[in-house]
């Protein structure tokens, strides 16, 4: 029963929360059915690693589902894995190495940006803001490789989607449609991804010195061959002193990221070198460091500053990046970097969030989205953290909210009001 | 048509053809609108050919504002409408009703843009899936999503169906590749999905609208990712006296780290089936044959077709040949692609079934399957894409025997009953459409299948697009909007109040 695992909760908010902490399916069924039979708004959390992304919530009362834990199918052979979803990432990966593989999609970690922890976010935290890496560009995010769910909807009813199995069909992917719903429309309680193996090798080629344009072209080369490069950042010189303990000298670097059995890492490093020699000479940095590399520009570590100042994450055509931070350099203070052969844009505002023209901004350069990650929360208030919709597609959401969690008792308002 | 349960054709449309085929036609001018009965023909069935029916009219746009017109006209006037793409669905996906207009896009036949420092091409939908492919290899790229209709059906069938091919282990279905695309909903209202940029900025409604199969909206654009082809591709065949051992293989071949990009298997009748028909030289001596390519860079290749071919004989194969040229590689893939007309060879006709399974539970579905050919009096051939556990029984049978189609058809869904019994679904890619719709409650049960129609009537409320598929029965969505839980009425009344 959850009565019995309800407490106050000795912590620096509002001393009237109730947290529900499920421990079993069941009891978040329970919980909901509760939730909704008082009309009462719930603020549902994993481990609650995210809790100052989106719009701040108001709810009394919090179902956590951190005690809803343990993996409940791994079999390495079928490349599948199931667990609830309280686990966290952090132990999955853990097992998924011992085994010689990964989530493929590589979930980023928001602590440290946040100035947590790391390794907190939990499976359900995962699949509901749906996560992703640096592989995004060959290796997808969250939602390409959730195979199956179990969710309780906002009616109190438990309800599967999916299954254990790579090709499926079979009616609509509502375990795509959990993915980036921030717990607005159903609460996933056990969630089955499809695992890969993780490659045998890394090597990460660097490019010196190149702005920020000549990056976008020289990294839409390199992806456009047959190199099999799987990320492509560039980090211009006043992040690039940020990462891996300064190793990269504050020099502006192009980053290229090749991953796989040992030899064919070789042999595309060389055909690489050879299709970009006329850029810059090219160094390399292997192994551990790689790794390394990619984590904290996946984990935004260069903005990882222990302030509240803005950052943005935008999501546009890779040609088009850097378009928008050389005309938001015209009027505002502003840090950037790329990833996701620069259709990944993270912004680091130096005072206001500047929503209006960067949103202005992106619009103008082919479209795409922009969400406030960071900011105080009075700010994540008033400024539209995701990107508005136009009307039909806003509207569309909205009824879509309305079939899943008619009482509006999921996370009201996490991603729009009214959602 | 052979029983096929159909919602029930509304007589007040049928009654209003006339009208409806004016209205229409002052929508789409000229030849965009077919009416009459022999021009309607060509359009009576999909690839599920066992099921025909006359739609009410048929009706071709060339524009976005048609369709958005067409639609807006059918939701007003409650007209149901099936979309269609190519037609070449598996599942009777396409398959008109009576009293619905048949909405065919096969008039946007237009590449719009290739892009390539993006790597993008944005197509209209009835761009044929091949066809994209043959627009950009000139410069090295493709689109990897191929099913083996590729050379006919289009790309926004390929959406509604969430299709996949031999290549989707590794390179993922179509949901994997596509970044974007323009819809029309019911209402008429035009909207727009992601584009060339990752990712949704609210729900994830591009993921609910691929394989929706025609159920949610109409796709008026797509974006998707192409990639440069890898630089060389070779094969292997090996053979197995047990199909134990061949899974065995392909579950080590996963297990050293290798992601081929296609492993595909073939059990004994569909060897000799095909053998006979194409002498791709495959041994008649095996139980199972595995054709496993590896592609990605030449070195690579070498590197891992050595370790595959390891693996193959330390699980006992009995045949293993590595392809030395382009050449052979299509030769070994000739007898598995003509897998289906080869089988068409020994049969009249053939039901062709579309189950994946947990790849262990292989050999017991194998065995399954013998039983029930046994018990049903019918020939069974099975391919089975072995990477992800997709697996084609072709149920042989003859059409002019009394009966032997039902007998096939139940034999069939038996199948399909053992791959959810073993931890599978009811079908991997061909869709539910019709065929499986009445087999959807083996493995979702009423609260599942609620739920999916709830995000048919955020889109579509009144039922209107492509009823009759999917769902074994569509509640009404006033119905089904109802909350059953009441005040009072918890299970914990007990709990205190804050």
């Amino acid at each position: 029963m959850c009565t019995g695992v309800r407490f106050r909760f000795p912590t620096f908010r509002d001393s009237r929360l109730t947290i529900f902490q499920p421990k079993t399916e069941d009891e978040v069924v329970e919980a909901v059915q509760w939730a909704l039979a008082e009309q009462a708004p719930v603020e549902i959390v994993g481990q609650g690693s995210k809790r100052d992304l989106g719009r701040p919530l108001q709810t009394e009362h919090t179902l956590a589902l951190a005690d809803y834990t343990g993996v409940t199918l791994y079999e390495p052979h079928e490349l599948v894995l199931s667990a609830k979803a309280g686990t966290t990432i952090a132990e999955l990966e853990a097992l998924l190495a011992a085994n010689g593989q990964a989530f493929q999609f590589e979930p980023m970690d928001y602590g440290p940006l946040f100035g947590q922890i790391a390794g907190q976010g939990s499976l359900g935290g995962l699949l509901a803001t749906n996560l992703c890496g640096p592989r995004r560009l060959k290796s997808g995010s969250a939602r390409d490789h959730v195979l199956g769910v179990r969710v309780v909807s906002g009616r109190g009813e438990l309800f599967k989607s999916g299954g254990r199995v790579v090709k499926n069909v079979t009616g609509y992917d509502l375990s795509k449609g959990m993915a980036n719903s921030w717990g607005t429309l159903g609460i996933a309680t056990e969630i089955t991804f499809k695992v890969l193996p993780a490659p045998e090798t890394e090597t990460t080629l660097v490019i010196r010195g190149l702005a920020d344009d000549q990056a976008a072209r020289a990294m839409a080369i390199a992806m456009g061959s047959n190199g099999e490069v799987a990320s492509a950042a560039h980090l211009p010189g006043n992040v690039a002193g940020r990462v891996i303990d300064g190793i990269l000298n504050g020099e502006a670097s192009t980053l290229l990221r090749l991953e796989g059995f040992a030899p064919s890492v070789a042999d595309r490093a060389t055909m690489l070198k050879s299709l970009l020699a006329s850029a810059r000479e090219i160094d390399a940095i292997s192994g551990e460091t790689s790794r390394r590399l990619w984590q904290e520009i996946r984990d935004v570590i260069p903005f990882a500053d222990r302030t509240e100042r803005p950052v943005w994450r935008v999501s546009m055509a890779p040609m088009e990046g850097y378009k928008l931070v050389a005309s938001l350099r015209m009027g505002a203070a502003v840090d950037a970097y790329y990833d996701w052969q620069g259709g990944l844009v993270w912004l680091r505002m130096e005072g206001e969030p500047e929503d209006e023209a960067v949103r202005t901004l992106v619009g103008k350069y082919g479209g795409g989205h922009a969400t406030l990650v960071r900011a105080p929360a009075s700010v994540r208030a008033a400024v539209p953290v995701f990107e508005p919709q136009p009307a039909p597609l806003a509207a569309l959401s909205k009824r879509l909210k309305q079939q899943f969690d008619p009482s509006g008792i999921l996370n009201p308002g996490r991603m729009v009001a009214g959602v | 048509m052979s029983g096929l349960r159909m919602p029930k054709s509304d007589a007040a449309t049928m009654a209003r053809r006339a009208d409806i085929a004016a209205a229409l036609r002052a929508i789409v001018p000229g030849e965009g609108v077919v009416d009459v009965t022999n021009e309607m023909r060509a359009f009576e069935s999909d690839a599920l050919t066992a099921y025909r029916q006359l739609p009410l009219v048929v009706v071709l746009p060339q524009t976005v504002a048609q369709v958005s017109r067409v639609l807006r006209y059918c939701h007003e006037n409650n007209v149901k409408v099936v979309p269609r793409g190519s037609g070449t669905s598996l599942s009777g996906g396409a398959l008109p009703l009576e009293d619905a207009v048949l909405l065919v896009m096969s008039r946007f036949n237009r590449i719009l843009e290739i892009d390539y420092p993006n790597r993008v091409a944005v197509v209209q939908p009835g761009v044929t899936n091949l066809g994209i492919t043959t627009a950009v290899e000139h410069e090295g790229f493709y689109y990897a999503p191929d099913p083996s209709s590729q050379i006919a059906c289009s790309i926004g069938g390929n959406v509604a169906e969430n299709s996949g091919g031999v290549h989707c282990l590794k390179y993922g279905l179509t949901a994997n590749n596509v970044l974007g695309i323009e819809m029309v909903l019911i209402t008429g209202e035009v909207v727009r999905l992601g584009g060339k940029h990752l990712d949704s900025e609210g729900y994830d409604l591009l993921g609910l609208m691929t394989g929706s199969e025609g159920l949610l909206g109409v796709v008026t654009e797509v974006t998707v990712r192409i990639l440069q082809k890898p630089t060389t591709a070779r094969a292997l065949m090996v053979g197995f006296p047990t199909s134990e051992e061949a899974g065995q293989c392909v579950a080590d071949i996963i297990a050293a780290g290798i992601i081929p990009g296609g492993m595909e298997m073939m059990d004994r009748p569909a060897i000799h089936a095909a053998e006979d028909f194409v002498h791709a030289g495959y041994p008649l001596d095996v139980e199972a044959l595995l054709i496993i390519e590896l592609d990605g860079p030449v070195v690579e290749v070498d590197h891992l077709i050595a370790m595959v071919e390891a693996i193959a004989r330390k699980n006992g194969a009995t045949t293993c040949v590595v392809s030395q040229s382009e050449e052979e590689r299509m030769v070994f893939w000739a007898g598995r692609k003509a897998a289906f007309p080869a089988v068409g060879r020994i049969s009249p006709d053939y039901l062709c079934m579309d189950g994946t399974i947990p790849r262990k539970e292989l050999p017991k579905v194998l065995a399954g399957m013998r039983d029930l050919s046994e018990k049903y009096g019918l020939r069974v051939a099975n391919v089975f894409h072995a990477g992800d556990g997709n697996l084609h029984p072709l149920i042989l049978y003859d059409a002019n025997i009394p009966e032997e189609l039902h007998k096939a058809e139940n034999f069939g869904a038996d199948i399909l009953r053992l791959c959810v019994k073993v931890g599978g679904v009811l079908t991997g890619e061909h869709g539910v459409g019709v065929e499986k719709r009445d087999l959807m409650p083996e493995m979702f049960n009423e609260t599942d299948l609620n739920q999916q129609i709830r995000v048919k009537c955020a889109f579509d409320d009144k039922h209107l697009l492509n009823p009759g598929k999917v769902f074994p029965q569509l509640h009404r969505c006033a119905e089904l909007g109802r909350m059953h839980v009441h005040r009072g009425k918890v299970p914990f009344p007990d709990i205190p109040r804050f």
